[in-house]
């Protein structure tokens, strides 16, 4: 579904990706971890394809297409999806409304008519018990106000009424408690099947024990630099990233 | 003389503070302005002595006056005497088909969802039988005469309806009230006229669309409504559609009564052609606009989306002279390009327990500038007055300013003031957020602003904010990216 091959991205002359190669198949969940500014989020954002990276070189196909040459919302149109890592605040747009917008535009691009109303109502509560979301939710704006825990979970909810093939979850575990942890965790697994992937990115194995991964990768310095099953996640805890540092210097 | 009235008085007079005096140089006619010319649109129109009398006081104290620079907004020096003051109301020029008008202008009627018999109607194609706009405002006329109501143009008030007109008149906004009034006094050329009887409710929104007789807008507009004891009214002017104009001045006038229980709502869309993208030609758009809650328990409320005009000047007001009565004022204010607007609004409480809310949303974009400024001042007998302002911007870009000037003056303690402002700005991360999930770019800013303007949205009529709605992303297109 989607492969990166020796991917080069800079900003502002920096490089941050420095030759990341990743495959992903439909039906897998990959977990990424490394240390803090070692280009995770930088990742998240090439893939969605926010704008103010440069691409140096390798390639980004996503089911056989180049991905680097659509625009944002044409890839999420196409089932790429961005939990964020710091979900923004949009003043005076209701949840109903952002997400009416983005359902819709989704079905146009596949050359469907829009979902009629209350439909689209129906899935709206079916998806908000899904990750227990408060009622008065739908009618406030997106984000705004949110607590840092019912950010994540609006993330979550998101994606949920999306459906993308691919999910990329950028730190949504951290901030989150115990409770909100299990909810998000269990929206995840609720929404796995064999048609679509997720890309999991955390600092914390916690999470990997309710969203058990096929792959656990590490990255570090702009590259993963060692894949291994869940077994590798529980071994990084132990030992911290100490042992990468030697092996990239 | 009570002393209220002195207090009103002093109110609407305040601005009289120009003692220099501009000697106007007399011309022949018909460009520039001198007696003569007042005198020749007074008798073209076959207006009572009065009323020229009234014209020819409001000219004499306009020539005691300069144009006011207070304002934030710049503009070449306007030659006063290089503009004709009457043109005799001619039809506009019949077109055959729309395939004669000018497509741009097609282009944004279709956005808007104009339909074809309105978009015919408003480039000044010949409408065919199917259209039947004749029977429309038969019937429309036919509802208001039932219930007493006079609707009509302001030349036709001053003929026949002289005694109302004569006694409300400048009693709002006086003669020598500003610069522009003065000079909107002097030369006004027509506008509307409305009178709701006592405890009538007006059964539809009166629009100036309805209007027999209204030639054209014209430049010096004037528009008196009166809503008397217990009467209520929705008052709807302008439209969506751009409107172009050749006069690049205008300078209207409106004043709003409202007697004891009585309400108006004053509903306003303002399309004026704003100039290119590059700054050139566009309309100066001076206006005075104030409503006098006279009465006690009287309410005025003014509604506005602006997105037009190349400089605008304009700052909807009212005097809250009954007790409690109350003044509302929700603005939505679009700059793009190099248009530079100054508005806001003035609320005087002068009655006891009287309220009032300010609700003023200036969105920037381009290189325009876009300044609020609002007034609220409280006299010292108005006991127990109340004001809530809420002044937002949003700023579109890196080019454009917003500015706000709040002035506040209370003169009894009793009274409580609140001021809110924001300012924000449609930045990189909330449209990416947009697009990752599936939204592009210029729905998104629709979106956005849709979001912002929402309180002032919902104040408007439902058929007119469904189009001004559409107008300001129409007048936002290719502002982003
Ligand atoms: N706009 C930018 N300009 C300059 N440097 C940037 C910019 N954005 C990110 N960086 C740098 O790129 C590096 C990678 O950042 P990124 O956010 O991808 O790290 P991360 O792995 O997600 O870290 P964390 O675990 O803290 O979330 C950091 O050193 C960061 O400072
Ligand atoms: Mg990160």
């Amino acid at each position: 579904m989607l492969s990166i091959n020796n991917l080069h991205v800079s900003i502002e002359n920096k490089e941050i990706l420095k030759g990341l190669s990743l495959q992903v198949n439909a039906g897998e969940v990959h977990a990424i971890m490394g240390p803090n500014g070692t280009g995770k989020s930088t990742l998240g954002n090439v893939l969605a394809g926010k704008e103010g990276y440069e691409i140096t070189d390798g390639s980004v196909l996503f089911d056989g297409i180049d991905l680097m040459e659509l625009e944002a919302h044409e890839r999420a149109q196409k089932g790429v999806f961005l939990a964020f890592q710091y979900p923004v605040e949009i003043p005076g747009v209701s949840n109903a409304n952002f997400l009416k917008a983005a359902v819709n535009e989704q079905r146009k691009a596949n050359g469907e008519e829009p979902m009629p109303p209350n439909e689209f109502l129906k899935m709206m509560r079916e998806k908000m018990e899904l990750v227990e979301m408060k009622k008065d939710f739908i009618s406030r704006s997106v984000n705004q106000g949110f607590s840092g825990g019912e950010k994540k979970r609006n993330e979550i909810f998101q994606m949920a009424m999306l459906q993308p093939k691919l999910a990329i979850l950028d730190e949504t575990d951290s901030g989150l408690d115990i409770d909100a942890l299990r909810i998000v965790a269990n929206g995840v697994n609720k929404l796995r099947s064999k048609d679509n992937a997720f890309i999991v990115i955390t600092h914390y194995q916690r999470l990997l024990d309710y969203i058990v991964p096929d792959f656990v990768h590490v990255m570090y310095n702009g590259k993963i630099v060692k894949s291994g099953d869940k077994n590798l996640a529980l071994e990084l805890e132990e030992k911290g990233y100490e042992e990468f540092e030697h092996a990239t210097l | 003389m009570t002393e209220q009235d002195a207090i009103i008085d002093e109110v609407v007079n305040s601005e009289y503070k120009y003692g220099f005096v501009t000697n106007i140089e007399q011309e022949s006619a018909p460009k520039g302005l001198n007696e003569d010319i007042i005198r020749f649109i007074s008798a073209k129109k076959e207006e009572p002595e009065w009323m020229l009398e009234w014209r020819l006081k409001a000219y004499k104290e306009w020539q005691k006056m300069t144009e006011p620079a207070w304002a934030n907004v710049h503009y070449p020096k306007v030659d006063f005497q290089d503009v004709v003051y009457y043109t005799a109301p001619k039809p506009k020029k019949n077109l055959n088909s729309l395939d004669e008008v000018d497509p741009e202008l097609l282009k944004t009627f279709e956005k808007l969802g104009i339909s074809l018999d309105e978009q015919k109607r408003l480039s000044g194609v010949a409408v065919d039988v199917v259209f039947d706009s004749v029977s429309v405002k038969t019937t429309f006329q036919e509802t208001l005469k039932e219930k007493g109501i006079i609707f009509c143009s302001m030349s036709e008030a001053v003929r026949n309806h002289g005694d109302l007109v004569k006694k409300y008149i400048g009693t709002v906004v006086p003669q020598k009230d500003n610069f522009y009034a003065a000079l909107n006094s002097a030369v006004f050329s027509d506008g509307s006229f409305c009178y709701i009887p006592k405890g009538v409710r007006c059964p539809m929104e009166l629009s100036t669309y309805f209007r027999i007789n209204a030639a054209g807008s014209g430049q010096f507009e004037r528009t008196l409504l009166i809503a008397d004891e217990g009467a209520y009214v929705s008052y709807l002017e302008g439209c969506t559609a751009p409107q172009r104009d050749e006069n690049q001045l205008h300078a209207a006038v409106v004043e709003l009564i409202a007697l004891d229980n009585a309400e108006i709502k004053y509903s306003t869309v303002q399309n004026w052609y704003p100039g290119d993208k590059d700054g050139k030609g566009g309309i100066f758009n001076f206006v005075t606009k104030r409503g006098m809650c006279k009465g006690s328990n009287s309410k005025i409320s003014w509604t506005q989306v602006e997105t037009g005009s190349a400089v605008t000047w304009k700052y909807p007001s009212c005097i809250l002279a009954g007790d409690n009565s109350i003044g509302e004022f929700y603005s939505v204010a679009l700059t793009n390009h190099f248009q530079q607007a100054d508005t806001g609004t003035k609320m005087i409480h002068i009655g006891k327990n009287t309220k009032s809310r300010i609700v003023s949303k200036g969105i920037s974009a381009g290189k325009s500038q876009n300044s609020y400024r609002g007034l609220v001042k409280v006299h010292k007998k108005a006991e127990n007055a109340r004001n809530f302002s809420q002044c937002d911007s949003l700023l579109m870009g890196n080019l454009c300013g917003a500015h706000t000037f709040p002035y506040i003056e209370v003169s009894n303690n009793t009274s409580k003031v609140e001021h809110e402002a924001t300012t924000s700005k449609i930045g990189e991360d909330m449209l990416f957020y947009f697009q990752q999930r599936g939204i592009d770019e210029e729905t998104a800013v629709a979106m956005i602003v849709n979001g912002f303007c929402k309180e002032v949205m919902d104040h408007l009529p439902m058929e007119f904010a469904v189009e001004a709605r559409k107008l300001l992303e129409i007048s936002l297109e290719g502002s982003v990216g």
